[in-house]
């Protein structure tokens, strides 16, 4: 099974029924499985802040959540991650496609990289780092603590993981 | 008519139904006006009642009114887009228009002077936009729960504000009741 596939039989079994995306090449995969997973209605946004309304809205509506998108995105959503997702306690996981790591071939990814952790640890967001492929192994676990805490979690997802597929 | 006197004349039409209350005064009003578990009050995140309205309006059945302002709706316009492309036949969505950023102050937005959010949504693919009279707004929010389409309700007022007090409620709470709302809604 391929990295993609293992990430959205997790996002099943999780009973994950409304993804968000905001695209990025790294996530094209996943993003069309998504489209193509009976069980998961998929509502692109324009924007990720846009993107954390609908989820706050699905959750309340009783549909477990999830957001795709790059870790550009932080910069754009940390009102709505503070006073949305956090204020009112909701769990939200963030499948962040983490550009500007090594092997990135576009400089001005890198700006936003060095701030991706150190934005995610001033917001306090439980932040995990997929660098190897066998990483995607604890994406499971992370799926349970993200809706056992009510919390927004991160899982940040670099180019060497990506690079390949699960043997 | 300022916005408070339509959130007023909108009770009956609202008491049965989820609302998502755009933060500042809209949210306060509605609170002092008439608060039940119903309501879900934003307390923050400027822009996004229409987005957490068309969320909740997808992930259940019972009918969803969002009720949001021109100068938060200017601040996330996509939502039309994302709105349109997503049909929820139970989400209207209640823009009241008054031309001005009414819980700082009054300033204009530009939806009070050449932008139409009318034709803005129309042009994003929304297929039943209606603009109307303060007067009016009440039984077009009406007709379109009733008619089971979605539905963009620009209703044009005049801006001014009354003095409300703050909600006093946690964020949890408010989303907590709602939820337990929600559930016996869809029941
Ligand atoms: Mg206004």
């Amino acid at each position: 099974m391929g990295i993609d596939d293992r990430i959205l039989a997790d996002l099943v079994k999780h009973r994950i029924e409304f993804v968000t995306t905001v695209p990025c090449k790294q996530l094209a995969g996943v993003i069309e499985g998504i489209d193509t997973t009976p069980s998961i209605l998929h509502v692109p946004s324009n924007k990720e802040d846009e993107g954390m309304g609908l989820c706050a809205g699905a959750w309340m509506g009783g549909k477990r959540p999830a957001i795709i998108m790059q870790n550009t995105a932080i910069g754009v959503t940390i009102n709505a991650l503070a006073t949305l997702t956090q204020f009112y306690r909701m769990p939200l996981p963030m499948l962040i496609s983490y550009r500007g790591e090594v092997g990135e071939p576009v400089a001005c990814q890198v700006e936003m990289a060095v701030h991706t952790k150190a934005l995610l640890a001033q917001l306090c967001i439980p932040t995990y780092h997929f660098h190897r492929q066998s990483d995607v192994e604890e994406l499971d676990g992370i799926l349970g603590h993200c809706f056992m805490a009510s919390k927004p979690v991160a899982v940040l997802m670099d180019a060497t993981f990506w690079k390949g597929e699960l043997q | 008519m300022i916005r408070s006197e339509v959130l007023k004349m909108m009770l009956p039409v609202l008491r049965d139904h989820l609302v998502v209350c755009n933060i500042g005064l809209p949210s306060q009003e509605m609170h002092m006006l008439e608060d039940r578990p119903g309501n879900f009050y934003m307390l923050g995140t400027m822009g996004l009642a229409s987005s957490i309205g068309l969320g909740l309006a997808l992930a259940q059945k019972a009918p969803v009114v969002a009720i949001d302002g021109d100068g938060s709706v200017l601040m996330n316009l996509g939502t039309f887009s994302t709105i349109a492309n997503n049909q929820a036949p139970n989400f209207v969505l209640l823009v009241i228009d008054n031309g001005s950023y009414g819980s700082t102050g009054d300033q204009t937005t530009y939806a009070g002077r050449k932008t139409s959010l009318t034709a803005v949504a129309q042009a994003c693919g929304c297929e039943n936009v209606v603009e109307c009279t303060a007067e009016e707004t009440p039984q077009v929010v009406a007709d379109a729960i009733k008619a089971q389409q979605m539905t963009v309700v620009i209703s044009k007022c005049e801006s001014g504000n009354v003095k409300v007090p703050v909600i006093p409620l946690d964020p949890v709470v408010i989303k907590d009741r709602f939820m337990k709302q929600v559930a016996a809604l869809n029941a």
